[in-house]
């Protein structure tokens, strides 16, 4: 299965921009986990951790992220969070 | 005519001056490639955020009850021009083309009989803001601290402006600041920020993204009630890096001038000197001559 095209941005630098396997976002109804191919959708972001899974059963990168917020389209997952520290 | 001493001491002076220009054209440069990078950036973010809020706003029907940020408060009396501009001088006309946009569009703004105020942020158009506009500047931000522009300083504007709107003082909120085109091109930008008005180039792009089949959670509304806030603050931000970077590409445009002026001034007081050093030289050697012909 392809990639998913993922991008992590905040106001002050893109933190990251890589083709990952599996993002799990911690939406503000919840988290959920985004592969590639993932319907259109957006939603708000509430303070937590981001876990980027770079290929299937790695160990998760996490970064912790707060207010913002997650759009999913054609182009993948951009994440824009005002804060993000790994 | 100044004596040779003069001169002499003329010419050190000139040329102490020229170092310090050439010093801070070089400082200037240095931190312009940091302003720069750090401008280019911000722009995916506030890119994509306005794309979003673009198009967030084509999906809602704004109404009376929609956020007042996108809707207005229906009424456009009371405008307020945050002016962003820069806490030092010594950067050629940067700050007085901010102070020129944001004079042109005041002076529009009451000539349709509208109230005007400003929030200052960095205080060199504070002075001429006062002088032309006695008693409209309304709040400042004070970034004299501050080496470079953060996030956090850009949200402590916005929520200062954001708490005045909420508490009615104004309707509009424009934002003045320098575009950052190139190191040599910075252009004096009046944007409006509050209500949010969907450029054109957004508001072209927003289609695109509306036609797929977008879910959204919480829901539209709220999503752009959150969205709207933050975009105040990314735009401010924004402003405040392209601002940095055009500061400091002015100043290295201005030094490179002065250390340019200072060289020819040099030459001019260096010939100077040495045409008086030789006159003296031959009325000198004149009068030994014509002494000893005397004898």
């Amino acid at each position: 299965m392809a990639d998913l095209r993922f991008e992590l941005v905040t106001p002050e630098r893109q933190v990251m921009a890589a083709d990952v396997h599996m993002v799990v976002v911690p939406g503000t109804e919840g988290e959920f986990g985004v592969m590639a191919g993932h319907a259109p959708f957006m939603t708000t972001l509430r303070d937590g951790e981001l876990a980027v899974y770079r290929t299937a059963g790695a160990t998760p990168e996490r970064i912790t992220v707060g207010g913002g917020f997650a759009e999913v389209g054609d182009r993948g997952l951009t994440v824009l969070a005002e804060r993000a520290e790994a | 005519m100044a004596s040779l001493k003069a001169l002499k001491l003329r010419i050190g002076s000139v040329k102490s001056t020229q170092k310090i220009t050439k010093a801070m054209k070089m400082v200037a440069a240095a931190k312009l490639r940091r302003a720069q990078s750090n401008a280019e950036a911000g722009r995916p973010y506030s890119q994509r955020l306005s794309d979003v809020v673009a198009s967030l706003a084509g999906r809602i029907t704004i109404g009376p009850e929609s956020p007042r940020l996108i809707g207005g408060t229906g009424s456009d009396q009371r405008h307020l021009i945050v002016v962003a501009a820069s806490d030092r001088g010594l950067a050629g006309a940067f700050n007085t083309n901010i102070v020129r946009a944001v004079r042109r569009a005041a002076d529009e703004l009451i000539g349709q009989g509208k109230d005007v105020s400003f929030f200052i942020v960095g205080r060199k158009s504070r002075p001429v803001l006062q002088r032309l506009f006695p008693g409209r500047i309304s709040g400042q931000h004070d970034t004299s601290e501050m080496k470079n522009p953060t996030y956090a300083d850009a949200q402590a504007v916005a929520s200062e402006v954001m708490r005045r709107f909420e508490n009615g003082e104004f309707d509009v909120v424009h934002l003045a600041y320098s575009n950052f085109r190139s190191v040599l091109a910075q252009e004096p930008t009046v944007d409006q920020i509050i209500p949010v008005r969907p450029s054109a180039a957004t508001a072209a792009a927003a289609p695109t993204t509306a036609s797929a089949v977008v879910e959204y959670e919480p829901d539209e509304e709220a999503i752009l009630a959150d969205l709207l806030p933050r975009n105040v603050a990314v735009q401010i931000y924004r402003a405040l890096l392209e601002n940095q970077a055009g500061f400091y590409g002015s100043q290295m445009t201005a030094m490179d001038n002065a250390t340019r002026n200072a060289g020819d001034m040099i030459n001019r007081l260096s010939i100077q000197y040495n045409r008086q050093r030789q006159a003296a030289i031959t009325t000198e050697l004149v009068e030994i001559i014509s002494g000893a012909e005397a004898l």
